[in-house]
């Protein structure tokens, strides 16, 4: 075995009680920190996964990122136009299927053309605001878990009944609508239509279960009052991740604005960025923490043994060597500590897991965890580097011990 | 290199000191420095025997660890085999502790968690040069030789005193040194334990060549060494032949 090390080795084995402490206290930190980064990433990947899963991975609208430009803006270099309000368009997608047939085409996923309105839902004196979507029952698993999310019916259920409806169970909940409700629909244009209940869906987004509903594609364009009317066109890709590259090049061949589920939620996908911030600052301060346990042992061990480190130096070993023998052991601390924090945060995590959360805001019963080795590798390479700082001021202090004055104390 | 030329290479290695104390003083810094050795120069040869005696404070192992280079003389230099050490870096120091110098204190200094044989293996892995069995075999055959065969896996708190202070000897010798310093090497002993030590250090210069500076209060033993060299504040106030010499 390496002198060093044996040295090392025989040291922190000698001090069983304190040693023990210090390997405790790095597990604690290690285990805590594995046990809070799984719960952040595990709240964060459930919250993604449940965006990703009910909206559209893409969204294109029918509308444009600037106004169009005004022909005086086209044929002159520099214009000033005052008092002058956008020409209006006509609402809808032109030419839907030409574009849905181009971007199946290329695009990695499905596409669904949908025809989207705000209407309210009037029902037994409630009046509730709700954005209702046109789709097409065939096509919809495409682009959607709606199929999957369907409470007590199928989509197709939407063709059972003229100006058939399927709304989110909690708005069900809020207004009392059961399966066979006739309720009414009216946009602010003046439209109103009555609709029959005959499903509901559940998303786990308490938004969208609550001010969404689901129509035939041909009810959403006699809400919208216009004939073939397409507002929207719902793009799922088969790598959610790519949404921002796919949504850019829409937007460029189209030219209509292409929204994707990341820039849709850019201000919550921030806050997770700061949420990660928060999350490495508090496990680097319970290491921190723990590293002055390691801080502890080994000024202990260098301030007992002080009397050995002369005798080492005057043997001729040298202060490189005595140096090395402390920041080793800190070390071995810091490893050690480690592994008995990876199991003692895997078990955390096992434990946290299995406890059951009634909460009305949350649909899971247990707390989302992530388990990723990458957690341990961060959690024990921190361990292992302030344990290593933490030992190396002592270790440098004794490794400058004169001999002769700790002979001289001894004698 | 001819048989006359090796021959005179050698001669002139013997005729040259071992070590040398060149107009050394050392002086403790301080708001009332103190003067541990003044003015002294001092030459020893190979195979000597030599004590360094004088009352307490008179800066016996103040000297024995400058000539052993644990300490900086404040001005003069010491020189080993006829080089200086006054520019010599830590590592240079070290490594001539390592290989030039063996040292045996007052106390044994045993490293108390390891065996007699790993403490006595102790420089030899420092210095790194032999393999890890004849390391071994060369503790056992030191330990061997200074009847300490029995002992070797025991700790040194299971050994008497002058047992733990042969393995320090043995641990001094561990890597051949040619200088052996000891700092009142049987201060600690009953006189029986005392005369077993004194005669271990006697054997290294009779029959194994090596050089021995040893402090001593015991003026008994100083004058059954060769050459006696008395300290007072400091200075050397004699340097003499003793009855041992041969």
């Amino acid at each position: 075995m390496n002198l060093i090390f044996e040295i090392a080795l025989t040291h922190v084995r000698a001090r069983v009680r304190q040693t023990g402490f210090a390997v405790a206290g790095v597990a604690t930190g290690v285990g805590f920190s594995i046990m809070m980064a799984s719960l952040m990433q595990g709240s964060q990947d459930d919250f993604t996964q449940r965006l990703i899963n009910t909206l559209p991975h893409v969204t294109v609208s029918d509308e444009r990122r600037t106004p169009p430009p005004q022909p005086a803006e086209v044929m002159f270099g520099a214009v000033e136009i005052h008092g002058l309000t956008p020409e209006a368009r006509r609402p809808g997608i032109k030419n839907p299927l030409a574009i849905m047939a181009a971007l199946e085409a290329w695009v990695p996923g499905g596409v669904a053309p949908s025809v989207k309105v705000q209407a309210i839902i009037r029902y037994a004196n409630h009046d509730i605001a709700t954005s209702v979507t046109g789709i097409d029952p065939r096509r919809e698993s495409k682009v959607s878990e709606l199929p999957k999310q369907m409470r007590g019916a199928t989509l197709t259920a939407l063709y059972r009944a003229t100006n058939a409806i399927i709304i989110g169970d909690r708005l069900s909940q809020k207004i009392g609508a059961r399966i066979g409700a006739n309720i009414t629909l009216q946009t602010s244009q003046g439209a109103r239509i009555n609709a029959q209940v005959v499903g509901f869906f559940h998303t786990g987004v308490r938004q969208t279960d609550e001010g969404t509903a689901y129509v035939l594609t041909k009810t959403g364009q006699i809400l919208a009052q216009q004939t073939g009317l397409i507002n929207e066109l719902r793009i799922r890709l088969n790598d959610p991740l790519q949404a921002r590259e796919i949504a850019a090049r829409v937007e460029n061949d189209t030219g209509y604005k292409s929204v994707s589920w990341q820039e849709a939620f850019e201000d919550l996908i921030a806050t997770f960025i700061i949420r990660n911030i928060i999350m490495f600052a508090v496990v680097g301060a319970i290491l921190l923490v723990a590293s002055f346990g390691t801080y502890n042992i080994i000024s202990t061990i260098t301030h007992e043994k002080a009397r050995d480190i002369a005798i080492m130096k005057s043997l001729g070993l040298r202060e490189s060597t005595v140096r090395m023998i402390f920041v080793v052991e800190a070390l071995i601390i810091g490893l050690v500590g480690a592994l008995a924090g990876f199991v003692f945060g895997y078990l955390l995590c096992v434990g946290l897991g299995s406890i059951k959360i009634t909460n009305p805001f949350i649909d899971s019963n247990y707390l989302p965890l992530a388990y990723t080795y990458t957690h341990y590798l961060l959690a024990g390479m921190v361990a292992l580097v302030s344990s290593v700082i933490a030992g190396y001021q002592p270790a440098r202090k004794a490794a400058r011990l004169h001999p002769v004055e700790i002979i001289r104390g001894a004698t | 290199m001819s048989a006359t030329a090796t021959q005179s290479a050698k001669t002139a290695q013997a005729a040259m000191p071992l070590i040398e104390a060149r107009n050394v003083t050392r002086i403790l810094p301080g708001i009332v420095p103190t003067t541990l050795v003044q003015g002294v120069n001092l030459a020893i040869r190979d195979n000597e025997f030599v004590a360094i005696t004088g009352p307490s404070g008179s800066g016996k192992s103040s000297l024995l660890y400058l000539l052993g280079l644990l300490d900086l003389p404040t001005t003069g230099e010491v020189l080993i085999r006829g080089h200086a050490t006054a520019h010599m870096t830590e590592e240079e120091r070290a490594f001539t502790r390592l290989t030039l110098l063996g040292f045996v204190f007052q106390f044994h200094f045993l490293l108390p968690e390891f065996s007699v044989l790993d403490n006595v293996m102790l420089p030899m892995r420092a210095l790194g040069r032999l393999s890890a069995d004849a390391m071994r075999a060369r503790a056992r055959d030191l330990l061997g030789a200074l009847g300490l065969g029995d002992h070797m896996t025991k700790r040194p708190d299971q050994l008497s005193g002058g047992q733990r202070q042969r393995v320090a000897v043995a641990r001094a010798m561990a890597n051949e040194p040619p200088i052996i310093l000891a700092d009142e090497p049987t201060g600690s002993l009953d006189s029986k334990a005392s005369e077993q030590v004194f005669e271990v250090l006697r054997d290294l210069v009779d029959r194994h060549g090596k050089t021995v500076v040893a402090v001593t209060h015991d003026l008994g033993l100083a004058s059954r060494m060769h050459r006696r060299i008395e300290l007072m504040d400091g200075a050397i106030v004699g340097d003499k032949a003793t009855a041992g010499a041969r």
